[in-house]
């Protein structure tokens, strides 16, 4: 609440502000009134992207000479098949759905979010934490389901020496434990310090008069980066995903 | 010394993390190209596992910069 008053209380000043982007607001009405079920702009921004990555693969025609349209669907389809098939090998067909779904949402809130007076949706940690945690806590799920307490042995590696099995077991547990932050971590980070980056620049564009040319052509080759950020970053949430997943399944490798 | 002063300069310093995440990718992805110049037949095989100790290097660094927004807004 206090923070939302404070992003209000800035967008009044006409300042160079990166951090501004990243302020939650609602749609309609101001940012005093905002409660718990409140239609914010982040909500806003992830439905556009679920509604985005939903039409591509609905509007997408299934001819055997691909359209355009169809290449891109079929290029980020195959993407994924190809990676659930390298790591999870049989298990792929079974949590396909689930690793396209979260590549297709992080990738399209990501690219989306670097539309000129866009919000990033995965640039909010309470975003990227839940999506990291519905990974987490499903694999943990999984491997203690098809495994039983049988999963407890992903704590304790094969061929350690026993003097050092303490030290090994409490560095695998620490390293579990912590996989979810370091998944959210990285993606939120990501988005939030590139484009803090992008409007950096983009106020020296603005300060240097005439001379902001050189920033500006070095803004476009930073665009260029972030595009490839923002579709890397989905790429290896989901591959992460799918090691997990690995990991629940063969526990004995 | 002022806090706030304390505050901007133990930031700065978390930041350096950064540096060493900086190093460890540039070495993931030059040994990833030596190796894929030297056999380029397995080099499409591998990127999986490129990209993985890419996201693993990464990870270091971020919670240097995750720490370093915790001192600055937390």
């Amino acid at each position: 609440m206090a923070e939302s008053t404070a992003c209000a209380a800035e967008s009044v000043k006409k300042i160079i502000d990166p951090i501004h982007q990243f302020c939650i607001h609602p749609v309609v009405g101001n940012a005093e009134h905002l409660g718990v079920f409140t239609f914010t702009n982040s909500a806003l921004w992830g439905l556009i992207a679920v509604g985005l990555a939903s039409l591509l693969f609905l509007l997408a025609p299934r001819k055997l000479v691909p359209t355009r349209l169809q290449s891109v669907a079929e290029s980020l389809y195959e993407v994924v098949d190809n990676m659930t098939r390298e790591i999870l090998h049989d298990n792929a067909r079974t949590y396909f759905p689930f690793v396209l779904t979260l590549f297709l949402f992080i990738l399209f809130a990501n690219v989306l979010g670097l539309v000129p007076y866009s919000f990033t949706v995965t640039s909010h940690i309470i975003i990227t934490l839940a999506l990291a945690l519905v990974v987490f806590v499903g694999a943990t799920v999984i491997g203690f389901w098809r495994n039983g307490f049988g999963y407890l042995k992903l704590f304790v590696p094969s061929g350690v020496p026993v003097f050092l099995l303490p030290l090994v077991v409490l560095i695998e547990i620490v390293s579990y434990f912590i996989r979810p932050l370091s998944l959210s971590i990285r993606l939120f980070a990501n988005m939030m310090a590139g484009h803090m980056m992008l409007k950096v620049m983009a106020g020296f564009v603005v300060m240097l008069g005439y001379f902001g040319i050189v920033p500006l052509i070095a803004m476009v080759g930073l665009t260029g980066l972030e595009l490839l950020v923002a579709a890397l970053q989905a790429y290896v949430f989901a591959l992460l995903t799918c090691m997990y997943l690995n990991d629940a399944m063969h526990v004995d490798h | 010394m002022d806090v706030a002063a304390a505050k901007m300069i133990g930031a700065g310093i978390a930041a350096v993390a950064l540096g060493g995440a900086g190093i460890g990718i540039g070495h993931i992805f030059g040994n990833y190209l030596a190796g894929a110049l030297r056999n380029p037949a397995a080099a499409a095989s591998q990127r999986g596992t490129l990209f993985l100790g890419f996201a693993f290097a990464e990870a270091t660094g971020l919670i240097g910069f995750a720490v370093a927004m915790l001192i600055l807004f937390g």
